[in-house]
């Protein structure tokens, strides 16, 4: 299936930009945006900026992808808990297969996901890499 | 139910019509008021919809109420749901409830692509996680957190090989040893193939009538004693605690405080391994075992033929394979058999209660099904 334009467009800025949602009541903040707070059912939020650091809570190895990763194959994918606490699912990226740990530091990068096709459009995303900054200090 | 396996020669219509005429006829109840119709992807696999009245008509039956159900791998589960519940209303009081997936006409990769419709497309999907992989993270966090062995987490396969062997309609009739699945190659780390479910074609049917007519057939039959539903979070990230099936367990406690039985009470439970870890978690949040236990019961043998509960009897989706839309239908049939002593060289000595507890997504739509043998 062809991803459509306009299904690609409106999920961009939250997929690019790791924006979430931050309930105006209770507060909870969420990835990927609500219209309605689970915990509240307030229907008042704000989108907010999410925290690009992490840490690693779990991971796999795709051996066998989904069509559109076809030839992509081996990469990984993990569940990474932000610092304020919001799970995300991420492709992980710039690390060896064989080095990934559970509990390791992970930062946000921008990168390709995957071409539709020749001529269909190119889907960017978050993945999270090993922590360049907490390595430094 | 036809034999699972890789049936090249039948259609998914073709599957559906020959497993639906023995139930019709085992239940002498006359022609359905209404189908239910189990499946998940035909809409993708085969580019065919409206299973509901395609089946009716079929059947010879055009004209009835007919519909399709899908709740992912629970769909099975949920048309069971849907048709006991239109009949506790007493809006029909005959119904068919089949469950059919054809998976042989596609590639592994159209499979993979389509199982993923189960879960969010736009945030899951979209980082090319396959189902296996998303169970693969629980398995690593399950098995972390209570310190198991892979031959703990794979000692499900072996116990649902061994029963498989005396299941006529089974898509694997051997044996495999705790070598062979740790020799497997990983489909997604942790888990290895012999880990998992097979890709499978079948069907399976049940037919569902108010108690006044079951009486009146006099045929074999059971008494279901309750069906729920529990769900949780759509998105497996966003639960709280990713080893508890909180689906399966809210089920069990409607379903328990129903029935005014328990977990203990079950002398047969068909339980959804999908993956070994989806049958140890389920096993978990039925109340049979403690949280982390499940794989040691299984390694003691404790839920082996002869034992109480016995679990898989006739194989589990890892041997008797896993039709999606058919294996909730399969487990609750399997029950059944049970239930009325139809079981062959696996039946459960005086089974009276037992249990089917089908799976849709990770943990995400869960159906139990509680059925008592009957005095015929």
């Amino acid at each position: 299936m062809s991803e459509s334009i306009p299904r690609a467009w409106r999920e961009a800025k939250y997929r690019e930009r790791l924006i979430g949602s931050k309930c105006s009541k209770c507060g909870a903040v969420r990835y990927p945006p609500r219209i309605i707070c689970p915990k509240c059912h307030s229907e008042e939020s704000e989108e907010v900026q999410l925290p690009r650091v992490g840490k690693l809570v779990s991971y796999t190895i795709i051996r066998k992808g989904p069509n559109e990763f076809k030839g992509q194959e081996p990469y990984a994918v993990g569940l990474i808990d932000l610092v304020n606490g919001v799970r995300v699912l991420s492709q992980l990226t710039d690390l060896s297969l064989g080095d990934i740990r559970l509990g390791m530091e992970l930062e946000a990068t921008l990168r390709r996901y995957r071409e539709d096709s020749d001529e269909g459009i190119i889907l960017y995303g978050i993945k999270f890499r090993p922590s360049l900054a907490r390595k430094q200090v | 139910m036809v034999e699972v396996g890789e049936r090249w020669d039948e259609s998914l219509m073709s599957l559906s019509v020959r497993a639906s005429l023995p139930a019709l006829e085992s239940a002498k109840a006359g022609s359905p008021q209404a189908v239910f119709f189990s499946n998940m992807m035909s809409g993708r696999l085969q580019v065919q919809d409206h299973l509901g009245t395609f089946l009716a008509d079929q059947l010879g039956e055009a004209g009835i109420a007919a519909l399709r159900i899908e709740a992912a791998c629970a769909s099975g589960g949920a048309a069971f749901h849907a048709g006991y519940s239109a009949v506790a209303a007493g809006l029909y009081d005959t119904v068919l409830v089949l469950g059919a997936e054809k998976m042989s006409d596609s590639s592994t990769e159209e499979v993979t692509t389509a199982l993923m419709t189960a879960e969010d497309r736009e945030y899951t999907g979209f980082v090319g996680v396959s189902f296996v992989g998303l169970n693969a993270m629980v398995h690593r966090l399950y098995a972390e957190r209570y310190g198991l062995s892979e031959q703990q987490m794979a000692a499900l396969s072996v116990l649902c090989h061994e029963n498989g062997v005396n299941n006529p309609y089974a898509q694997f009739r051997k044996k495999v040893s705790l070598e062979d699945v740790l020799q497997s190659p990983y489909i997604a780390d942790p888990i290895r193939l012999l880990m998992a479910a097979p890709m499978s074609d079948g069907a399976a049917a049940v037919v569902i009538t108010s108690e006044e007519k079951a009486r009146k057939a006099h045929v074999p039959h059971v008494r279901v004693l309750a069906s729920r539903i529990g769900t949780d979070a759509f998105r497996l990230y966003e639960r709280e605690d990713l080893t508890t099936l909180r689906s399966v367990r809210r089920a069990a406690e409607a379903a328990f405080a129903e029935t005014g039985k328990g977990p203990s009470d079950m002398d047969v439970i068909e339980v959804h391994d999908a993956f070994t870890i989806v049958g140890y978690a389920a096993l978990e949040a039925l109340g049979v075992s403690e949280a982390g236990k499940s794989p040691l019961m299984v390694e003691r043998g404790d839920f082996s033929l002869g034992r109480k509960p016995t679990v898989n009897t006739m194989g589990g989706l890892k041997a008797r394979g896993h039709p999606i839309g058919g294996t909730g239908i399969y487990q609750i049939a399997e029950v059944f058999l049970q239930l009325t002593g139809q079981a062959g060289k696996n039946q459960v000595d005086r089974a009276k209660l037992g249990a089917a507890v089908n799976i849709g997504g990770v943990g995400t739509t869960s159906a139990l099904t509680i059925l008592e043998g009957v005095e015929q």
